[in-house]
């Protein structure tokens, strides 16, 4: 079988990319291969699942016939077993054969398991997919006590979810503090009092050396500066960051677990592109390129590709990544657009961290390079906006301290309305 | 495909005010704290100024594609980007995706809020007294005639941006396919509608009469389709020159007479197929390769014939002025003319930029038309014997008149005495229309 473009994976850049293809190009075949027998869904929505705020039936990014619009084969239930990039050929975990023209490899992250003696060995919850959500959702009905390794995103919002089921939750995060990615020592502090306020020891700064069997389901040794700690707990959750899911590429040259390389075009070799989790894109920042994993940048990676691919002649390249992400904890908002340092940048500060609320802003040569802030209002969007524009704000800069969110608006107004 | 109505925001008219923000919030959360509402104004850079953060309603919303939850769709009916309370799951997603603000996070209502249109009857542009916010339909022309027929072919050889293409296209989708059209020497034919090599680039019957006889030849075509029973449009689609000058005996016969005929003219302003020669119709002042600029030229010596009123002083069935900066007016006007025609005559003469000839790069071509009107170059009106003449189109507090003419090359070279006389003689004119007009201007 061959069809023109071939995409593997089916969740945001994927489906990004084909939409992007259409634009452009409305005839060529165009096929997707699915993994898992669902329709596309978001991993960012599993914690969701877990805990009943999102119902599974309704949770689709796009369903048989947002695909038939588009004239789109899907090929769902079905991994990937090896990719022949001189034929120009993918192998299908059932045996079947595609040859493309222009592959784009969409496959995102699997979890990753820390290499701690004994953990393999023991039964533990990841969150990655619809089913391994479903498992977890059951699992925590029946648990006492939980422990989350991990205090990214994915660890932090299935803690929180788990204490509000009723467990006792530990978490354990290996960096010295919650959401290292995201947030700095201040507000994420602010975020672990609200863990702490509803019953969640989270423990940073701690390393899981030892993992065994227990009577109630298992015992795992933690080291942080004050000694060692042995944890028990019925229900394990191992949410400690993903890596890219591009095992089918072993042998081909873009081998490896570090994301797969790709210039401005998400080209990554002829006639292959990749986007989404398993690419290793340019930083906006410069330095060395980075794997983004946040939802953000797959829709847009996923765009750029699908123009690349389908030869858009309106094409932008990919600006560079900028991390940037939104966290909801306990009925607050955290929201964080840019880097928290730069070498030559001045921070500002604000906010009331005793009343939980917290605004950071990081400039460079009067540039915006990052804002984060918890419970303060301001329009993500807009900000990233500013970042990529490299937009002055040297001439409103006390405004805009004062009022980040009035003050980026008004800029938006005048420069991009 | 369909187009859609839209919120527009006119940063020019807003005073600040504020009403639109409390009416949102009222309409929406049924608190009157303007802080709630999902449209912002906002001061502008410069003292005075107001700029509004609102969903644009994206084409392409980022904020769907954000969602993880699959709670935010484009509906395809309206237009609007819904949002689905039941499916939110407050993760913010979407606010990082919105590059315009145009949905943020409501903290008294604990989840996202966006702008819905208020399902068709947006509550701040009702509750606007100064016009700045406007619940705009102009897409209406093109769901209406987006789908008719192009009567002519793909490829004619117009200038790059030639204005006068758009004219007869759009004229020609309203117009219909049981018209004969005759299309007098000028750009009309010469960029190709009555076609190459025996094939003609209309899908209707055309023909290519005289300068001198277009009206009269199409007011026999009329009268004999009439006498076998078929009510077949008389359609010219002439240049000014042909109209206004070689042209004239037969269109005057023909509009005296009364005759069935739909004559639209397109003014560009001299003859500009031909080599952009002066017509009665150019302005003072204008460059054309007859009145040229040099040591002693300095652009056209006489004013510009205002052959749309000697029209009027035909007492035809229909005169109007229109365009295509201004498409809906110009719709409305075919319309009545169309009508008109066929009981009497009908004139529509629309003003139509000439890249090539007026020398402006071709992109610009809808900005020229509209400064033309804007600055009252160009009047937009309308008369029947019955109802008079009747401003379509305001001419009070024009613009400067300085931002049409800089805006052109042929009128590069004017010294402050031809801008006094231009002015003087454009307010001339808006008084003698003022003083035909009976009703006061439409809003």
């Amino acid at each position: 079988m061959h069809s023109h473009y071939l995409i593997l994976g089916a969740s945001h850049a994927a489906l990004s990319a084909v939409a992007a293809i259409r634009m452009a190009d409305t005839d060529n075949a165009l096929t997707v291969v699915a993994k898992e027998p669902h329709l596309p869904y978001s991993p960012t929505v599993l914690p969701y699942v877990v805990s009943g705020r999102s119902d599974p039936a309704r949770i689709a990014l796009a369903d048989e016939a947002w695909f038939g619009e588009r004239k789109v084969d899907v090929l769902r239930g079905t991994g990937v077993a090896g990719v022949d990039p001189v034929l120009r050929r993918v192998r299908l975990a059932d045996g079947r054969e595609l040859f493309y023209d222009k592959l784009l490899v969409a496959t995102g992250a699997r979890p990753f398991v820390p290499p701690v003696p004994g953990l393999s060995a023991l039964p533990f919850h990841v969150l990655r997919t619809l089913d391994d959500a479903l498992a977890l959702r059951e699992a925590a009905r029946g648990a006492r006590r939980a422990l989350v390794l991990g205090a990214g995103l994915i660890g932090s919002h299935a803690a929180e979810n788990l204490a509000k089921a009723g467990l006792e939750v530990t978490v354990v995060e290996r960096e010295p503090r919650m959401l290292p990615a995201y947030f700095d020592a201040r507000a994420a502090a602010i975020i672990e009092r609200r863990f702490a306020e509803h019953g969640v020891r989270v423990l940073t700064g701690a390393t899981v050396r030892t993992a065994e069997r227990a009577a109630e389901g298992c015992r795992l040794g933690v080291e942080n500066g004050a000694g060692w700690e042995a944890l028990e707990a019925d229900l394990l959750v191992v949410g400690a960051g993903v890596v890219p899911a591009t095992d089918f590429l072993a042998g081909t040259r873009m081998d490896g677990n570090r994301g797969i390389p790709v210039d401005d075009d998400m080209a990554a070799a002829e006639g292959i592109w990749a986007a989404g989790d398993c690419a290793r894109v340019a930083s906006f920042y410069g330095g060395p390129p980075v794997v983004g994993g946040i939802l953000p940048d797959a829709v847009q990676q996923g765009r750029v590709a699908g123009q690349a691919m389908a030869g858009d002649p309106g094409r932008k390249p990919y600006a560079g990544a900028i991390p940037l992400n939104t966290y909801t904890f306990f009925g607050h908002q955290a929201v964080s657009v840019g880097v928290q340092d730069l070498p030559g940048a001045e921070t500002h500060r604000c906010g009331d961290p005793a009343a939980g609320r917290d605004l950071k802003v990081v400039t460079r040569d009067g540039r915006l390079a990052g804002i984060f802030g918890i419970d303060w209002p301001f329009d993500g969007g807009v900000m990233w906006e500013l970042i990529l524009r490299r937009v002055d704000l040297a001439p409103v800069m006390d405004r805009f301290l004062a009022d980040p969110q009035d003050t980026a608006r008004t800029l938006m107004s005048k420069l991009w309305r | 495909m369909t187009a859609y109505s839209t919120l527009r925001f006119d940063a020019a008219r807003c005073t600040g005010c504020g009403d639109c923000m409390t009416a949102c919030a009222v309409a929406k959360t049924g608190s009157d704290d303007p802080g709630r509402s999902r449209l912002r104004v906002l001061p502008g850079n410069t003292p005075g100024t107001w700029e509004a953060a609102v969903c644009r309603q994206c084409g392409d919303p980022r904020c769907v594609s954000f969602c993880p939850a699959a709670a935010l769709a484009k509906d395809p009916e309206t237009g609007t980007v819904e949002w689905d309370g039941a499916k939110c799951v407050n993760c913010l997603l979407c606010t990082v995706g919105c590059a315009y603000a145009g949905i943020a996070f409501d903290a008294a209502a604990g989840h996202v809020a966006k702008c819905d249109h208020c399902g068709g009857n947006p509550a701040c542009a009702a509750a606007c007294g100064e016009g700045a916010l406007e619940w705009m339909t102009t897409a209406r022309i093109y769901n209406e005639v987006g789908q008719d027929e192009d009567l002519f072919v793909p490829g004619l050889a117009g200038c790059q941006g030639c204005n006068t293409e758009i004219v007869m296209r759009h004229a020609m989708r309203r117009i219909g396919p049981d018209c004969v059209l005759a299309t007098p020497p000028g750009c009309v034919p010469g960029m190709g509608s009555v076609g190459y090599n025996g094939m003609t680039g209309t899908k209707v019957p055309v023909f290519h009469p005289l300068l001198t006889n277009a009206a009269s030849m199409l007011a026999g075509v009329r009268r004999a389709h009439k006498r076998q029973g078929r009510d077949v449009l008389a359609v010219a689609l002439a240049g000014d020159g042909g109209a206004s000058d070689v042209g004239f005996q037969s269109l005057s016969g023909a509009a005296e007479r009364g005759e069935e005929i739909l004559f639209i003219v397109i003014d560009n302003e001299g003859y500009m197929n031909t080599g952009m020669q002066r017509s009665s119709c150019t302005p003072f002042g204008a460059w054309t390769s007859t009145t040229p600029v040099g040591e002693r030229g300095r652009g056209k010596t006489q004013d510009a014939k205002n052959l749309p009123l000697i029209m009027v002083m035909h007492e035809c069935d229909y005169v109007a002025t229109a365009s295509t900066a201004f498409m809906e007016d110009f719709y409305a006007k075919l319309d009545r003319a169309i009508a008109a025609a066929r009981h009497g005559f009908a004139y529509l003469h629309v003003y139509s930029p000439c890249t090539t000839g007026w020398r402006f790069p071709a992109e610009k071509n809808i900005e020229v038309a509209r400064r033309a009107v804007e600055c009252n170059f160009v009047t937009l009106w309308e008369f029947t014997p019955e109802a008079g003449l009747r401003f379509t189109r305001d001419p009070d507090r024009p613009r400067p008149l300085a931002d049409y003419l800089s805006a052109l090359g042929k009128f590069r070279h004017l010294g402050a005495d031809q801008v006094g006389h231009l002015e003087r003689h454009l307010a001339e004119n808006v008084k003698r229309l003022r003083g035909l007009a009976r009703e006061p201007a439409a809003a």
